[in-house]
């Protein structure tokens, strides 16, 4: 390969990078608020799902991209209020929650699918690339980075917000404060529930855009366990990025590359290597993450503990 | 003297009785919980169903009952029963050291890798030594599989739920990679593995069905996985550990150590359902050897309540309703996938019940 091959590989490497980062870094944003108020939703796999499904179904019968978006958020966001009524209302345990509603997300939506769109073999419009004037010309960057769809910017705007939200507003002190002393913050008199299922909400929320995006801005179609595990890769990527939402947007990136890299070498018909081995490498860089950065110090104080009110 | 035993007899009998009386009526509140999660989530499926146009009672007269045609059918039942009881049990355990082993079926996986290369690479064996050997290669496979990810919690403090369903995600790759690489059959246009020699076959318990001995040997193991986790002493430790691993490691017990045992006999137990998989049923490895039941049996684990005994009933029940939901397929084009809703369900519902049972008990 000389030169010139290798840059255009690799501006079309980070393109796709970006692009394959952008569920991940909607979705790890969301649990970075959930788990930073101390609920640890491992069931984000079958949130992510729902998105995926209500973002897919609403395209299907709308033609509208945003709609779209727009139901896979509250689909999201009906499904972290299952969540949060198990978890925080009656105080079952986060992990048994999770384990449930990811079979009910994967379950659901499969059921639906096969019930009604399977045999109509149709795939969706999905949102188109925006060439950003002037700066899309420009050699390898533009590929790169700016002729992506609009929701792939978003992202960077999405991780902007949820970091002014959580360390510049007094709803993100409280919110921290409830992760890592809730009985503080119920003695100074603030809602600890409410805080909990606001997070809630909000990461199932970004969950479920992150799933949207997975049939509305990827792929035109929806395929039975399309998310292939990213709703736990999440989990991963939360640790490395140190519960913070520019490391979470970053550490998907890195991820996104794993995804890119994989797809970019099977396309190679020079690599030797069999094709599996790239397949498993997003899953087998998770498990090295959680080894590399390990210790829970800057976990949560209270990370997957039901407040006990008195 | 006369007197004095009177009063002994008297009062023994009431005791005994009561006791007695204790134990039902715990057994029977233990069993109310289960049972109504069952059917708040069969009612849910029936509603689910009848809400897209199909026929909601489909979900009690084929589900339940439908499978039960004939001996063969029951046969059929008792099959699927066999990994479900398996992992199921094996999970009590790591659930009630606290340890999330979410990694069942990547276990399964390996344990049929392993079964799968000792049954096609070795022969000349008799069964008495072959059929067995098989069996504990699936089992220390698949507890090797799962020792991966307690290591890593032990040693790096690495989440054992991320990664045993990452070790899921490369199990099945890898499985992928063999049946269509090394462990191909070269004269199968498809991917699979050659054919276990006869020998390894797991025996049949009747020469005309499907059905093996894998059944017997997991009641048995969930029975002694019971008096493992009740009565023994290392049992003990692991629910120490579970229910506070500070009290554990104040008492000089070795948390790390018990972490590893739990997590390692979980694996074992997954494993030696996925070397039947292939000794008992298929004979071959295929890329797809199991529909899911690693992931089953995490509910098989949480209706039993995390006890291995229980477990057998659980899991005879979601074998019951994946025939079911096979039939219902069948005859009224229901998506099979119904079962995994009703499997989320009934988890939400043994959680809720649970929660209302203890709400009662305050009350009271």
């Amino acid at each position: 390969m000389d030169d010139m091959m290798f840059l255009t590989f690799l501006a079309t490497l980070v393109g796709a990078a970006w692009r394959l980062a952008t569920p991940l870094i909607f979705a790890s944003i969301g649990e970075v608020f959930s788990e930073r108020a101390g609920v640890l939703n491992i069931g984000l796999e079958g949130t992510m799902l729902v998105g995926a499904f209500c973002g897919f179904a609403t395209a299907f019968a709308t033609d509208s991209v945003l709609l779209g978006l727009l139901t896979g958020v509250l689909g999201g966001m009906l499904f972290g209020l299952v969540f949060a009524f198990f978890t925080i209302t009656i105080k079952a345990d986060q992990i048994v929650v999770g384990a449930a509603l990811n079979l009910l997300g994967m379950g659901l939506t499969a059921f639906l699918f096969r019930t009604y769109y399977v045999s109509t073999g149709k795939g969706i419009e999905i949102a188109q690339p925006v060439h950003i004037p002037w700066l899309s010309d420009l050699p390898f960057l533009g590929e790169a980075f700016f002729q992506q769809n609009l929701i792939v910017y978003s992202t960077i705007l999405v991780a902007i917000l949820a970091t002014l939200v959580l360390y510049r507003t007094s709803f993100g002190l409280t919110l921290r404060a409830v992760g890592e002393h809730p009985k503080a913050v119920d003695v100074a008199g603030r809602n600890v529930a409410a805080y909990r299922y606001g997070a809630v909400l909000v990461g199932t929320g970004l969950a479920g855009l992150g799933g949207a995006f997975l049939t509305l801005g990827h792929s035109n179609q929806f395929v039975e366990g399309i998310t292939s595990g990213r709703g736990f890769i999440v989990l991963a990527v939360v640790v490395f990025a140190r519960w913070s939402p520019i490391g979470a947007f970053f550490v998907s990136l890195l991820f996104g590359l794993f995804y890119a890299l994989q797809l970019m070498l099977q396309a190679q018909a020079s690599i030797v290597v069999p094709y599996q081995v790239l397949q498993a490498l997003p899953y087998i860089m998770t498990i090295i993450t959680l080894v590399v950065v390990r210790g829970k110090g800057a976990a949560p104080g209270k990370l997957g503990q039901p407040y006990e009110m008195r | 003297m006369e007197q004095v035993n009177q009063g002994v007899r008297e009062n023994v009998y009431p005791q005994a009785a009561q006791a007695l009386y204790r134990t039902l009526s715990q057994v029977a509140i233990s069993a109310v919980t289960p049972l109504a999660a069952v059917i708040v989530a069969l009612a849910c499926g029936a509603a689910l169903l009848w809400l897209n146009g199909f026929n909601g009672s489909d979900v009690v007269t084929v589900m339940i009952f439908g499978s039960f045609q004939d001996m063969r059918s029951v046969g059929e039942i008792l099959l699927k029963a066999t990994p479900l009881i398996l992992i199921g049990a094996g999970l009590c355990v790591a659930f009630r050291c606290k340890i999330w082993n979410i990694g069942a079926e990547g276990q399964l996986y390996v344990g049929a890798i392993a079964a799968t290369f000792v049954g096609t690479s070795i022969d000349g064996l008799s069964v008495w030594v072959h059929a067995p050997l098989v069996m504990l290669a699936g089992a220390i496979a698949g507890a090797a599989w799962a020792g991966i990810a307690g290591y890593l919690k032990v040693r790096f403090q690495a989440s054992e739920i991320v990664t045993t369903i990452m070790l899921n995600y490369i199990a099945i790759i890898l499985t992928s990679y063999l049946v269509t690489g090394p462990m191909k059959d070269a004269s199968a246009a498809y991917p699979q593995s050659a054919r276990l020699v006869r020998e390894a076959w797991t025996p049949r318990i009747v020469s005309d069905m499907r059905l093996h001995v894998g059944i017997l040997v997991a009641v048995v193991l969930a029975v002694a996985l019971y008096i493992f986790l009740q009565r023994s002493s290392r049992g003990f430790a692991l629910r120490v550990v579970g229910q506070n691993p500070h009290a554990a490691r104040y008492a000089g017990m070795n948390v790390g150590r018990n972490i590893m045992i739990a997590i390692c006999i979980s694996g074992a137990m997954a494993g030696l359902a996925g070397a039947f998989e292939v000794a008992g049923v298929t004979h071959r490895l295929y890329q797809n050897i199991s529909p899911g039941y690693g992931f089953e049996g995490i509910a098989v684990a949480l209706l039993a309540g995390n006890n291995p005994l229980a477990a057998i009933l659980s899991g005879g029940l979601f074998a019951t309703l994946r025939s079911g939901s096979e039939v219902l397929q069948i005859t009224s084009q229901v998506p099979q996938v119904l079962v995994l809703v009703i499997q989320g369900i009934v988890i939400l519902s043994v959680v809720a019940f649970a929660k209302l049972r203890d709400i009662i008990r305050i009350v009271a």
